[in-house]
């Protein structure tokens, strides 16, 4: 056995919940010291009911070399685990050992600042991500030949197109040359061509030797890359082994929400800005709130949002994922991608409560989970408020699609489509017949 | 949480070796040490680029650039000169009272700037701070490098003012570089100590430029310590501006220095500069979590 590189032991972390506990107001901090003059310590027995275990007694090894994807839905835990790792925030108790350099990439575009050069911000990037100055200027070359910029170097970066940004972002990132490296959902940005790029890179990261933990919603990238994964779920590891068994578990229990319907009752914790949070994401298929569906019936997303900025332009959008985080499709409701007609597509909203409804056709899905990202836009291109994985839902069939076969689709999509045969020749029946 | 060894350019070199020299050990701290100097020494590159994004960033897209670090003292200290010098007619102990301003303004304003931007400092970086380990000590460090870099800049209208009224120079000007070292620890002390609390009180934010200018005035910056009577000295020499300032102007005008009020003011900054490395080294874990 070699000495793990890394090694976490009963790894625990604990937030404080609500406004007053991290207050931001002197006035309170000095109220609650002048009540208890004695009690130097924030008080236990009143925080420790607000408090919730980020996570809680987490333990792994890991070998050098080995790349570990890590999975599990919102919330778990996964982040607060690569932060604790990468040292930005400190654990509540436990212990990690990291035998190495530590590279963390938890961001693209850490530490860039807009009003500096792309060359600049090479060295700044450079810097902060914890490389040396002579390293940097070795691997410059290769680094502006990854982003393609090379014309474009000293123009402020606040002046480059969001894709050049990603590029330049990430080219740097990737020639950081750590003995570990800690990556989290770097790839949900940039188009398709440089998201193949990237996990290209990080193809070859793994290859090299180096140790990666790989944090991800993409279940696909995570199965290409990591040969082992741990599926983090309320704050502890929930199933540890190889990638294809961990995901089908993560698949198979659901950790994804199962109850088709995710509410956020309260304004301050929603998704969102101050501006407009979301409110709710539902499935609604047959009349009801659901999570199964049948095939044979029409699917409704309902996303609801509040709108406390009279005014604003809104727009409305899902992606539709597959099981394992690859898109299916993504469909907003602007006017030249809808069927009908919706009225407050883009047009000033008072403020006030909304729902938008999209309606996925029937017998147009395959059997199988699905799960859906909401998105609320302002001026078609501004995230105001965005969920991923908000709800799941899961499509059966039920035997509309039997008569004939049995068996499965293939495909993440089965609508029924236009089929017509002809007949173009009548010469060879003949033949055939005569034959028998 | 601390580093066994930093990532030094030896670790660095022979990565492959078959000793691993990088140990990263995670745990609650409870290190009594205030400061880790070999970690910062480590990340100096880092300490470097920041001091050089902030002057950077600072003079981009301004058409005069660094003169506004000679013309911002100028046009106080001829605002003052005017109000002050000469029609309320503050004495200026048989100096010039321009030269008397200048020389407080000097080291006061790169005082008063190296304590409000390493104050907002943690706040400012936070996208940083939530993404990226560093040594948090950096970032106060680096805010105040920059404005060094500025002071250093201003005081080339202090040689010209000199020379101009033909200063006599003497030996008490070899004393200047440790006024320079002491403002710089009290502005470095002052700084962190602002920069931790506002990670969790933003009400600190509202209250630095209020401090700030309160503090002006209650150190000799645009009068001379002695028209301060004498029975509030005592009490006034706590403030350890005032040895401070006092010690800038008797290392440039060749002046005589209250030595007293010189040790006090050390003292305070000393003990300053350890208590803020204290609580900013209590507050630092939870940065990343309220910033």
């Amino acid at each position: 056995m070699t000495v793990p590189i890394i090694s976490v032991q009963n790894l625990s972390k604990q937030y404080r919940l609500g406004t007053t506990s991290y207050s931001h107001d002197l006035r309170e901090a000095f109220a609650a010291r002048l009540r208890a003059p004695l009690r130097f310590k924030a008080s236990d027995n009143q925080t420790s009911n607000q408090a919730v275990w980020a996570l809680r007694n987490v333990s792994f090894d890991v070998e050098p070399g080995e790349v570990v994807g890590i999975v599990g839905p919102n919330g778990a835990g996964k982040s607060t685990l690569l932060k604790i790792l990468s040292r930005i925030t400190e654990p509540t108790s436990g212990r990690a050992e990291l035998h190495g350099r530590v590279g963390s990439l938890l961001e693209v575009g850490t530490g860039f600042h807009p009003e500096l050069t792309g060359r600049e911000n090479i060295f700044l990037n450079g810097a902060v991500l914890g490389m040396k100055r002579v390293e940097i200027e070795r691997r410059f070359d290769e680094i502006v030949a990854f982003a393609e910029i090379d014309r474009f170097l000293d123009t402020p970066v606040k002046r480059y197109s969001s894709g050049m940004y990603m590029r330049l972002a990430f080219a740097v990132a990737a020639h950081l040359d750590p003995e570990i490296l800690l990556v989290d959902e770097v790839l949900a940005v940039g188009d398709a061509q440089f998201q193949a790029k990237c996990l290209g890179k990080m193809n070859d990261v793994a290859r090299g030797g180096r140790t990666v933990l790989f944090v991800s919603h993409n279940l696909a990238s995570v199965l290409t890359l990591c040969r082992r994964s741990l599926l983090v779920k309320d704050g502890g590891i929930f199933c540890d082994g190889p990638s294809s068994e961990v995901i089908g578990q993560y698949v198979n229990i659901g950790a994804t929400p199962l109850t088709g319907e995710q509410i956020w009752p309260d304004f301050e914790n929603a998704p969102g800005n101050d501006n407009i949070r979301l409110h709710a994401v539902r499935i609604v298929s047959a009349g009801m709130t659901t999570a199964d569906v049948d095939i044979q019936k029409e699917v409704h997303v309902q996303v609801e949002f509040w709108n406390r900025r009279p005014g604003a332009r809104i727009m409305t959008s899902i992606h539709l994922l597959d099981k394992l985080g690859a898109g299916v499709l993504s469909s907003t409701n602007m006017h030249s991608a809808n069927i009908v007609r919706d009225d407050w597509f883009d047009e000033p909203h008072p403020a006030g409560l909304y729902r938008a409804t999209c309606t996925i056709p029937a017998n147009f899905l395959n059997e199988g989970r699905y799960r859906i990202n909401a998105i609320v836009l302002t001026n078609i291109s501004k995230i105001e408020a965005r969920a991923d994985d908000a709800v799941a839902f899961t499509v059966h069939e039920t035997g509309s699609m039997r008569k004939e076969y049995g068996g499965e689709w293939l495909g993440v999509v089965r609508p029924r489509l236009a089929w017509q045969s002809q007949r173009l020749e009548e010469s060879s029946s003949q033949a055939s017949e005569a034959n028998l | 949480m601390h580093a066994t060894a930093a990532n030094d350019t030896a670790a660095n070199s022979d990565r492959r070796g078959e000793a691993r020299p990088v140990l990263i050990v995670l745990e609650p701290t409870s290190s009594l040490i205030p400061v880790n100097l070999h970690e910062l020494w480590g990340y100096r590159e880092l300490l470097y680029f920041m001091v050089w994004r902030d002057l950077k960033v600072r003079y981009k897209q301004t058409m005069l650039g660094a003169a506004w670090v000679i013309l911002q003292p100028l046009v106080m200290a001829l605002v003052f000169t005017i109000f002050l010098g000469k029609f309320a007619r503050i004495p200026s102990g048989g100096i010039p009272y321009l030269l008397l301003v200048f020389s407080g303004l000097v080291p006061w304003m790169f005082f008063s700037t190296a304590v409000v931007s390493s104050g907002n400092s943690v706040v400012g970086n936070s996208h940083l701070i939530t993404k990226v380990y560093f040594p948090r000590l950096l970032v106060p460090m680096a805010a105040i490098g920059g404005r060094l870099v500025d002071f250093a800049i201003s005081f080339l209208v202090v040689a010209g003012l000199m020379c101009y009224y033909r200063v006599h120079i003497g030996w008490r000007l070899a004393t200047l570089p440790l006024f320079v070292l002491l403002l710089t620890t009290l502005a470095f002390g002052v700084g962190t100590l602002t920069a931790a609390w506002n990670a969790k009180y933003r009400d600190v934010t509202i209250m630095l430029p209020v401090i700030v200018q309160v503090w002006m005035f209650v150190s000799p910056i645009v009068y001379p310590v002695d028209i301060v009577p004498v029975r509030w000295r005592q009490f006034y020499n706590l403030n350890p501006l005032v040895g401070l300032i006092e010690g800038f102007r008797s290392a440039l005008l060749n002046r005589q220095l209250d030595v007293p009020a010189l040790l006090i003011s050390v003292a305070i900054t000393l003990v300053l500069t350890v208590y803020a490395l204290y609580v900013f080294r209590r507050m630092e874990r939870s940065f990343a979590d309220v910033v």
